[in-house]
């Protein structure tokens, strides 16, 4: 039996746009366990939100529904555009997922072919890939690394190509899976002011609790496949109870 | 997201999974060997087998139709003993021209094709039953017990082990790639067969490197925890006397079996 939490009730400010609106979405794997009953929530745009909660709350679940790599019951809309099976393609270049083990993100031999990926999968003419490529590589600052086997990067500037090589596909958001682990301070300040200078929508689910603090106005709670708490970081984290009940600590 | 798609393991609680794995092994050898030394065109001998194949499946709970569903996996197999119609000298049957070539198919030819499926196909069966009533730990001790050298059975208990850790790693490789896979409207999307050959090849060759660091690290975690080239394992198999029943019983069946079809 799946605990059902109360949503605690938090406030935050009205905002504009629908970068991403999420409505009861059901979600249950091949082998019947189920990772996700009825979550729903609304992105502004410019939006930079965080995602938290104890392991297995289903955090990853429902990002890889966010480009339709999964597929649940519920509806996704990504500024307006419904997700489904037709649309896929599009989708996908609205959404730039990030995922946590950037070993998985990286598959082409150098640096430059992994950033070059999207935008070749679309069709653009070379000089506007290679434009891309190179302004990609300029937000992350990794314009250095073009030519490196990305094999042999460290942890932190893998997570900086990853994170390029959605960027060069233009999206409208950014999901990041657990952008922080595993780096050591230096590397993870520099990402820190990566996501902070970034101009875009942004999804993060962490569990690096002065991470959220310091870069995200809004935080997410997820627990058992529940959101159970919605709004203003300052006051999730100020409530030591909430924190207590789901496995987090105000780090 | 742990892919499970190879084991065939069919937990269940009946004479066959509780008798000992080095019975098992040992008395599907001998029934796959038997099988392949009775003559052409021993029909009794052949009924006899597949009674043997029967009692064993009514022994092992699975169902009746369990191993014979299975089964025709090994049909392609079977079709590589086609050339033999055509082959043997014997009293033609029927004859026909391909493009250059006269077919002539022959009455021991057919005797013989007929034989070799029949005897794979009940082989297959038994080889089918023996994994789905065994742990494939347990099946790894077996041929340890049966003196299969170290190395060999090392290799498979590793390949076990970590082929669902490459798959997963597959899995998440493909999903990587199709996250990327975009397209905008108005452009056609997907790139060249030629590209897409290329990425398919790089994302081959960096699950090869991965691997291969992988088993550098698994074997120095090994070395650390004091492996010196052999797998030791506490035996949790005894033969008991019930062991030996079944295993004289299915050899006497066998030698049965071997009687028929010889005599």
């Amino acid at each position: 039996m799946p605990i059902t939490h109360a949503v605690e009730k938090f406030s935050y400010p009205e905002c504009e746009g629908d970068a991403l609106q999420v409505r009861d979405l059901h979600f249950s794997y091949p082998d019947g366990h189920s990772a996700l009953h009825g979550v729903s929530f609304k992105l502004c745009d410019g939006d930079k939100v965080a995602l938290v909660g104890p392991n297995g709350a289903g955090k990853s679940t429902l990002m890889l529904h966010l480009n339709g790599i999964l597929e649940g019951k519920g509806e996704i809309e990504l500024s307006g555009l419904r997700l489904s099976r037709d649309n896929l393609p599009v989708i996908r270049s609205m959404v730039g997922l990030v995922f946590q083990n950037p070993d998985d993100q990286l598959f082409s031999p150098t640096v430059f072919e992994d950033v070059a990926f999207g935008p070749l999968h679309m069709g653009l003419p070379e000089s506007e890939v290679r434009a891309r490529v190179d302004s990609a590589l300029e937000a992350v600052r990794m314009s250095p690394y073009k030519d490196r086997l990305s094999h042999h990067l460290s942890v932190g500037e893998k997570k900086r190509i990853a994170i390029a090589t959605v960027l060069s596909m233009n999206p409208s958001i950014l999901v990041l899976d657990e952008p922080s682990a595993g780096l050591d301070p230096r590397a993870r300040r520099t990402l820190i002011n990566l996501l902070r200078e970034l101009p875009i929508t942004m999804l993060v689910s962490t569990h690096d609790m002065r991470l959220v603090q310091e870069l995200f106005p809004r935080t997410i709670v997820m627990d058992d496949g529940n959101i159970v708490a919605d709004g203003l970081t300052m006051d999730i984290l100020e409530d030591e109870e909430l924190l207590s009940a789901h496995g987090l600590e105000r780090g | 997201m742990h892919s499970d798609a190879f084991d065939r393991y069919h937990h269940h609680d009946s004479p066959l999974h509780r008798l000992d794995p080095r019975v098992k092994v040992v008395v599907v050898i001998a029934f796959i060997l038997s099988n392949a030394l009775l003559p052409d065109g021993a029909w009794m001998a052949f009924v006899l087998a597949w009674l043997f194949l029967f009692l064993a499946n009514a022994l092992s709970d699975l169902g009746l139709g369990y191993t014979f569903k299975r089964s025709f996996i090994a049909l392609p197999f079977a079709l590589v003993a086609v050339t033999v119609l055509f082959s043997i000298p014997g009293t033609p049957l029927s004859q026909f021209h391909f493009m250059m070539w006269d077919f002539t198919i022959t009455d021991a030819g057919l005797l013989r094709f007929v034989s070799i499926v029949i005897r794979s196909w009940l082989s297959a069966q038994m080889a089918i039953l023996l994994v789905a009533v065994t742990r494939f730990p347990d099946l790894i001790h077996a041929f340890e017990h049966l003196r299969v050298p170290a190395i060999l059975t090392t290799i498979i208990a590793f390949l076990y082990r970590y082929l669902f850790v490459l798959t997963d790693e597959v899995i998440r490789l493909l999903r990587a790639r199709q996250s990327r896979s975009a397209a905008v409207s108005g452009q056609r999307s997907g790139g060249g067969v030629l590209w897409r050959a290329r990425v398919s090849g790089h994302m081959a060759g960096q699950l090869f490197l991965r691997s291969y660091e992988r088993s550098d690290r698994i074997y120095n975690a090994m070395l650390a925890r004091g492996y010196q080239g052999q797998l030791r394992t506490l035996n949790p198999h005894e033969l008991h006397a019930r062991d030996w029943a079944y295993a004289i019983a299915a050899f006497l069946f066998i030698l049965a079996v071997q009687f028929v079809g010889r005599f």
